[in-house]
C-alpha cells in the first residue's frame, strides 16, 4: 500500500466516527498537555525558589540562636526566642575565623509602626553597615545605616519600599521624615531598592535600624537574633561553617556538638535541600501528567479494539480481495498513531498555553523546555504504537471468511 | 488448473458439527467456464470459498496451479487472492461510506498500482459490469441492490484475474443487465482464456457455461459437459 492510500484510509476511518475519534484525541491532549504544563510549572517553581534563596545573598552563612530544629527553611521560624548569641560572638567570628569577608549582627522583631496617623505592623531589623553587602541590598534613596550611626546607637531607619508605601503613600519622598517604632521616634535616612516579593522572606516590607539602637531601645538586652556571615568564596563555606561552629561551641563552653545552643546554616545546604524538594515536586507533577497520558493511551486502545470489532466484516473483505496481513495491521496501527499524533500536537500547544497563562499571572516564571516537548511527543508516538499494536495485530490475524461472516 | 480431491468441510464441532461438504473431487482446466448448481444449502458457497483460498477444507487436498494450497503461508494466499483471483460474493460486501470508484479500486490499491492506471482500469471494469459513469462517485450505501451487485462484479474483474469465482452474480439483476454481465464473463473466457466458475440457480444462466457441476447435500450428483439444456430438463425431474 502506498503512503497516499494509507493517509486516505486513515482519514476516512477517523472521519467515519468523528465524536469517538475526537474524544479519544481529547484523552491524549489532556495527557500530553498536563505533562508539559506540570513539568513547566515544576521547573518554574524550582527556579523561583532557588533564585529567591540566591537573592538572600552570596556565600551566606546564618547563625541563629537555639538548637537546630530543622534543616532548610527552619531559619525563618522557631528561632530567636533563645537568647544565646551576643555582640561578642559576632565580634569573635569577625576577628578569629579565617576566610570571612563580612559579619553582620542582627536583632529582628515585629513592632507597631506609626507615621503621621497611618500605622502598620512590620518587621524591624537591627543591622550593621555590612548588611547591604551580605544580603545584596541596594539603596534607592538616601543612604544605608553607617558604622558611626550604629556605634552611637542613633535613632535612624531605612525603609523597605513596601513599608514606605504603606506608611507615606506610594513613592513618597521620605528622607528626613520621622516614624515611630514602638512609640519611639526614628528618623528616615534611606529607602532600599525593591527586590520583588517572591521567596519566603519579604525583603521589601521591612525597616532597618542600627543593631545597637535595636538592642538599646527595643529589645533592651545584648542578644542577637541572627549573625550573618559572608564567606570569601563559595568553596570556603563548609570550612567557615565548621570553624564558626567550633568557635561558638568553645565560647559557649559546650563539649557535645549535639547540645549546641545555636545553629549554623549554610546557604548551599538550603539550596540543595530546596532543590531536592522541588525536583521531587517536579517528578510528582510529571507522574500525574504521565498517569493521564497512560489513561489517554488506554482510551486509544479501547477505541481501536472497538473499531476492529465493528469493522470485522470490512477487514474480512479487504483480506478477501488480497490485502496482506501487513496492510491490515499497518492501517490500524497508523490510525492509532494518527490519533496520538494529532492529540500530541494539540496537547503540546495546550500545555504551552497553560504554562504561558501561569506565566502571565505572575505567580511563577514557567518555561516549556524542548526536552519536555520532545519527551511528550515521543511518549505520545510510543503510546500510539504500543496501544495500537495489539488491536492491529488482532485485526490482521483474522481469517478472511470468519471475518466476512462476523455479525 | 484446479484439482481438488476428497474435500470435506465440517462446521462446528461435537453435537453441533455439520458436514457441509462430504468428499468432493474434480479437476478444472485453465480456460473452462463452469456453472455450479444445486439446491440451497447444498454446499455451493462453501466450496467456492475454498476454491477462492478464503477458507480451508477440513480434509482433502486442493492443488491450484500444481501448488498444494494447504502448504501456503497467509502471505502467499493473500498474494494469490490479490493477483490471480476475482471473487464475487453472494452477499456483495462493498465497503460502507466509500465511493463506487474507491471500492472497485481497492484490489489495485493493495497491488500497488499507480493512481492514473487504477482509475482507468476501474472505469473499464465498471463499464463491463454494466455500470454508468453517473454512479461512479456515489457512496456504496446509496446504490440499488442490482447496482451493488455490478460494483462487486467490477471489483472482481479489475485486477485481470486468471480465475473468476462468482457466487450468484446475476441474482439481483434484470434480464438485460444480467446479459451484459454474462456477456462480459463469456468474452473474458473466450477471448482472454480466463477460467470462470459461477454459482447459479437459473438454467438460462448455466447455459453460458460449458460444464455444469451439480451438488446436493455436500456431494456431487452430476458433472456434465453435455448440453446445458438437456441437463436442465434432467435436473427439473
Ligand atoms: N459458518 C457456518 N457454520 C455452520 N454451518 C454453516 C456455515 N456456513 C454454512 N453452513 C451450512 O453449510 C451448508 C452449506 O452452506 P452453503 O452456504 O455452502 O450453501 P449454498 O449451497 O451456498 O446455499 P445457497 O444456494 O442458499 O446459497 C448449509 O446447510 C449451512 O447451514
Ligand atoms: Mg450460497
Amino acid at each position: 500500500m502506498k503512503f497516499n492510500d494509507i493517509t486516505h484510509e486513515t482519514y476516512t476511518a477517523l472521519m467515519a466516527n468523528k465524536v469517538r475519534s475526537g474524544l479519544t484525541i481529547l484523552g491524549i491532549v489532556i495527557g500530553i498537555s498536563s505533562v508539559i504544563a506540570m513539568v513547566s510549572i515544576g521547573t518554574g517553581a524550582s527556579n523561583s525558589i532557588s533564585s529567591s534563596i540566591e537573592s538572600l545573598g552570596s556565600n551566606l552563612i546564618q547563625i541563629s540562636p537555639g538548637a537546630e530544629q530543622m534543616r532548610g527553611f527552619g531559619a525563618t521560624s522557631g528561632r530567636g526566642n533563645a537568647k544565646t548569641l551576643t555582640n561578642d560572638d559576632a565580634k569573635a567570628i569577625a576577628l578569629e575565623v579565617p576566610n570571612v569577608k563580612a559579619v553582620d549582627s542582627q536583632v529582628s522583631s515585629r513592632y507597631q509602626i506609626t507615621a503621621k496617623g497611618t500605622n502598620t505592623n512590620t518587621s524591624v531589623t537591627g543591622v550593621t553597615a555590612n548588611y547591604p553587602q551580605i544580603r545584596n541590598i541596594e539603596v534607592a534613596e538616601g543612604s544605608f545605616i553607617s558604622d558611626t550611626q550604629n556605634n552611637s546607637a542613633l535613632r535612624v531607619a531605612v525603609l523597605g519600599p513596601t513599608t514606605r508605601d504603606d506608611l507615606f503613600g506610594e513613592n513618597a519622598y521620605v528622607i528626613g521624615k520621622s516614624i515611630r517604632i514602638n512609640k519611639l521616634e526614628f528618623k528616615v535616612v534611606g529607602v532600599t531598592v525593591a527586590k520583588g516579593g517572591t521567596g519566603f522572606q519579604n525583603q521589601d516590607d521591612i525597616i532597618y535600624i542600627p543593631v545597637r539602637s535595636a538592642q538599646q531601645y527595643l529589645s533592651g538586652d545584648q542578644y542577637l537574633t541572627t549573625i550573618a556571615v559572608q564567606a570569601s568564596t563559595s568553596e570556603m563555606m563548609t570550612e567557615v561553617q565548621a570553624d564558626i561552629t567550633a568557635l561558638l561551641l568553645d565560647r559557649h563552653k559546650i563539649k557535645d556538638p549535639t547540645q549546641a545552643d545555636f545553629s549554623v546554616l549554610n546557604q548551599n545546604d538550603i539550596l540543595s535541600t530546596a532543590s531536592s524538594v522541588t525536583s521531587t515536586l517536579t517528578y510528582l507533577l510529571a507522574a500525574i501528567g504521565g498517569i493521564s497520558l497512560l489513561v489517554g493511551g488506554i482510551g486509544i486502545m479501547n477505541m481501536m479494539l472497538t473499531t476492529v470489532t465493528e469493522r470485522t466484516r470490512e477487514i474480512g473483505l479487504r483480506k478477501a480481495i488480497g490485502a496482506r496481513k501487513s496492510d491490515i495491521s499497518t492501517q490500524f496501527l497508523i490510525e492509532a498513531v494518527a490519533l496520538t499524533l494529532i492529540g500530541g500536537v494539540i496537547g503540546i500547544a495546550l500545555g504551552w498555553l497553560i504554562s504561558y497563562i501561569v506565566n502571565l499571572t505572575g505567580l511563577l516564571t514557567t518555561s516549556v523546555s524542548l526536552s519536555s516537548v520532545l519527551l511528550a511527543f515521543g511518549v505520545s508516538a510510543v503510546t500510539g504504537i504500543v496501544f495500537g499494536y495489539y488491536p492491529a495485530r488482532r485485526a490482521a490475524s483474522l481469517s478472511p471468511i470468519d471475518a466476512l461472516r462476523y455479525e | 488448473m484446479i484439482k481438488i480431491t476428497d474435500i470435506t468441510k465440517t462446521y462446528g464441532s461435537g453435537d453441533t458439527a455439520f458436514q457441509a461438504l462430504k468428499g468432493v473431487s474434480f479437476t478444472i482446466e485453465d480456460g473452462e467456464f463452469i456453472a455450479i448448481m444445486g439446491p440451497s444449502g447444498s454446499g455451493k458457497s462453501t466450496l467456492m470459498h475454498m476454491l477462492g483460498c478464503l477458507d480451508t477444507p477440513t480434509t482433502g487436498t486442493y492443488f491450484l496451479d500444481d501448488k498444494d494450497v494447504s502448504t501456503l503461508t497467509d502471505e502467499e494466499l493473500a498474494d494469490i487472492r490479490r493477483l490471480h483471483i476475482g471473487f464475487v460474493f453472494q452477499s456483495f460486501n462493498l465497503l460502507p461510506r466509500t465511493t463506487v470508484m474507491r471500492n472497485v479500486m481497492l484490489p489495485l490499491v493493495y497491488a500497488g498500482v499507480a493512481e492514473a492506471e487504477r482509475e482507468k482500469r476501474s472505469k473499464d471494469a465498471l463499464f463491463s459490469a454494466g455500470m454508468t459513469e453517473s454512479h461512479f462517485s456515489h457512496m456504496s450505501n446509496q446504490l440499488s441492490g442490482g447496482q451493488i451487485q455490478r460494483v462487486a462484479i467490477a471489483r472482481a474483474l479489475v485486477n485481470n484475474p486468471t480465475l473468476i469465482l462468482a457466487d450468484e452474480p446475476t441474482g439481483n439483476l434484470d434480464t438485460k443487465t444480467g446479459e451484459i454481465v454474462l456477456g462480459t464473463f463469456q468474452k473474458l473466457n473466450k477471448e482472454h482464456g480466463r477460467t470462470i466458475i459461477l454459482i447459479t440457480h437459473e438454467h438460462d444462466v448455466a447455459e453460458y457455461a460449458e460444464r455444469i457441476i451439480t451438488l446436493r447435500d455436500g456431494v456431487i450428483v452430476s458433472d456434465s459437459k453435455s448440453h446445458a439444456q438437456r441437463y436442465a430438463k434432467h435436473y427439473e425431474i
